[in-house]
């Protein structure tokens, strides 16, 4: 059984049904990318993936040993209140809740953990300094460290490079990359920015509001809608950083582009 | 200005003022605790709107003879899950659900006092009277003071995360609707017992001054903390004995305390930005 099974999804944005019929899955091991046009119900499905809101039609299941608050969570940066006092140290350790019985403090072992991804992101150094002191790419990673903290197997983002650099934009997608390829964790990304998409994910769910698709990302290149939403926006130069090499099809919409 | 030494007489230190000392830091704590998740969660107003509301109670408990806090503890705390509910779901928006909700329960009190004919009796509460409560009264606040406390303390990582970011604490499986509600009820209980000493009017600037102060001066969360609770008690304290000396309202006094206090740290971050 997969980690996450949706099955004929509807999906509402206030009184608006943006999804009919969404089916899709996520194995242990994915990485997944959620792309598709404003308002076709990205973030609603991440709303729903989380358990912030129920789906409005169909069912989702967790399974392969996946509970819900096993989860990790990279929000948008816009939904942090930029102007909150607290530390690194006190960001990153707040993830470390959820697995807690009574106990009302924090434990050594919780302490541990948050010590130890703060090393894995390296921002040990920053542990004492103030969350809203930081530039936006350190903010990213301490919350990104607070998400690793929250979680072993899986790991959502939800626009993780809205308003960062290129260059952080670059180093964040490697830092992704090897949480997922050495800590084996599942990462679920929602993004605007479809060619990194999928220069980094193994499969791609696109959700537009007439077509969608679901599969792997070789599929995807070719496939009507992929070719179309790709066709329109490549900058092979903007993911400069990828580790992976452009396929054919790609490099041919690029020079058409120029 | 007045001759302390010819009021303080030790027969009313230790009747009236050292009573009152106690139960003002006391509720001076709790009021600090909470001032600082409801500034940073943005529901400031639930601290005014949940006054209204236990200012309306209190005219009608006393208008139809009941005592005034052990009726009005529990009917402010059903308000503050009530509007807690009404900020979430309202389409209203959360702001205005709590104006028409707390105005129209402050109404429905001056409705029933006015009737009753209680006006002189209920405006007490008004500006508080924290040298005019009874011995039991002051015992009651300060054991209810001590469970807020405690439970803010025990929670005090929950309330943290809830307050920081409550859709990643829901989203890793902290019972946020649960803590929500916790801090409303403690809320609710510290404006009560604030409204008794400060009045209905002052206590929810005695729950923000602090925080908002602590935030200029301190970049911790565990930081703002502290200095709150250090600032609203030390200003309690000035308050009370400056309204002792000049004869002044003591809500009032320790207001204006915490809002010189404030100007005060104002201006420091501001000289700190700008080095001459």
């Amino acid at each position: 059984m997969a980690y996450i099974t949706c099955e004929h999804l509807m999906l509402r944005y206030e009184s608006l049904i943006v999804q009919k019929d969404l089916s899709f899955t996520v194995e242990q091991g994915d990485y997944l990318c959620i792309v598709g046009e404003n308002g076709s119900g990205k973030s609603t499905l991440m709303k729903c993936l989380l358990g912030l809101k129920a789906a409005d039609g169909g069912t989702m299941q967790f399974g392969d040993g996946l509970k819900r608050n096993e989860i990790g969570y990279l929000p948008q940066q816009s939904m942090i209140q930029r102007s909150f006092p607290a530390s690194v140290r006190e960001v990153v350790l707040s993830g470390c809740l959820n697995g807690r019985a009574i106990h009302p403090f924090y434990t050594k072992e919780e302490k541990a953990r948050a010590a130890e991804q703060m090393e894995c992101l390296n921002i040990t150094q920053l542990a004492d300094r103030c969350y809203r002191e930081l530039s936006g790419g350190q903010q990213q990673r301490v919350l990104l460290a607070r998400a690793l903290c929250a979680t072993k197997k899986l790991l959502l983002l939800d626009e993780p490079l809205t308003g960062l650099d290129p260059l952080v934009a670059t180093e964040l997608y490697s830092i992704l990359q090897h949480i997922h390829d050495s800590h084996g964790i599942t990462v679920i990304m929602v993004t605007h920015d479809v060619e990194c998409a999928v220069r980094h994910a193994k499969t791609i769910l696109h959700i537009g509001k007439n077509e969608s698709f679901f599969g792997s990302c070789a599929e995807y290149e070719k496939s009507a809608v992929g070719q179309r939403f790709l066709g329109d926006s490549i900058q092979p130069e903007e993911c400069a950083g990828c580790a992976h090499t452009h396929t054919q099809s790609e490099d041919e919409e690029g020079r058409s582009d120029a | 200005m007045h001759d302390l030494s010819a009021i303080l007489t030790p027969e009313y230190v230790s009747v009236i003022l050292l009573p009152a000392l106690i139960a003002g830091v006391a509720v001076s704590l709790c009021a600090s605790l909470l001032g600082v998740s409801l500034v940073l969660k943005r529901c400031s107003m639930i601290g005014d709107g949940l006054s209204h509301v236990g200012y309306g109670t209190l005219c009608i408990a006393v208008a139809l003879g009941w005592a005034p806090m052990k009726v009005t503890i529990p009917v402010v705390i059903a308000a503050a899950y009530i509007l807690l509910r009404l900020s979430e779901n309202s389409r209203l928006g959360g702001d205005t659900a709590i104006a028409l909700f707390s105005t129209s329960a402050l109404a429905l009190g001056i409705l029933a006092s006015s009737k009753a004919n209680l006006t002189t009796d209920v405006s007490h509460y008004m500006f508080g009277s924290i040298l005019a409560m009874t011995r039991g009264d002051v015992i009651f606040s300060v054991i209810l003071s001590i469970c807020v406390i405690l439970v803010y303390l025990l929670f005090y990582d929950k309330i943290f995360a809830v307050t920081f970011d409550e859709n990643f604490a829901q989203a890793t499986g902290l019972n946020v609707r649960f803590y929500n509600l916790l801090i409303a009820v403690l809320t609710a209980v510290t404006v009560v017992l604030g409204m008794m000493m400060m009045g209905a009017l002052l206590i929810s600037s005695l729950m923000i001054f602090p925080a908002v102060t602590a935030m200029r001066i301190c970049k911790r969360f565990r930081g703002v903390v502290a200095a709150a609770v250090i600032i609203s008690v030390s200003c309690f304290l000035f308050g009370l004995f400056l309204s002792l000396l000049l004869d002044t309202a003591v809500g009032a006094s320790v207001i204006i305390m915490n809002l010189l206090v404030f100007a005060a740290a104002s201006l420091c971050t501001a000289l700190r930005r700008k080095p001459a």
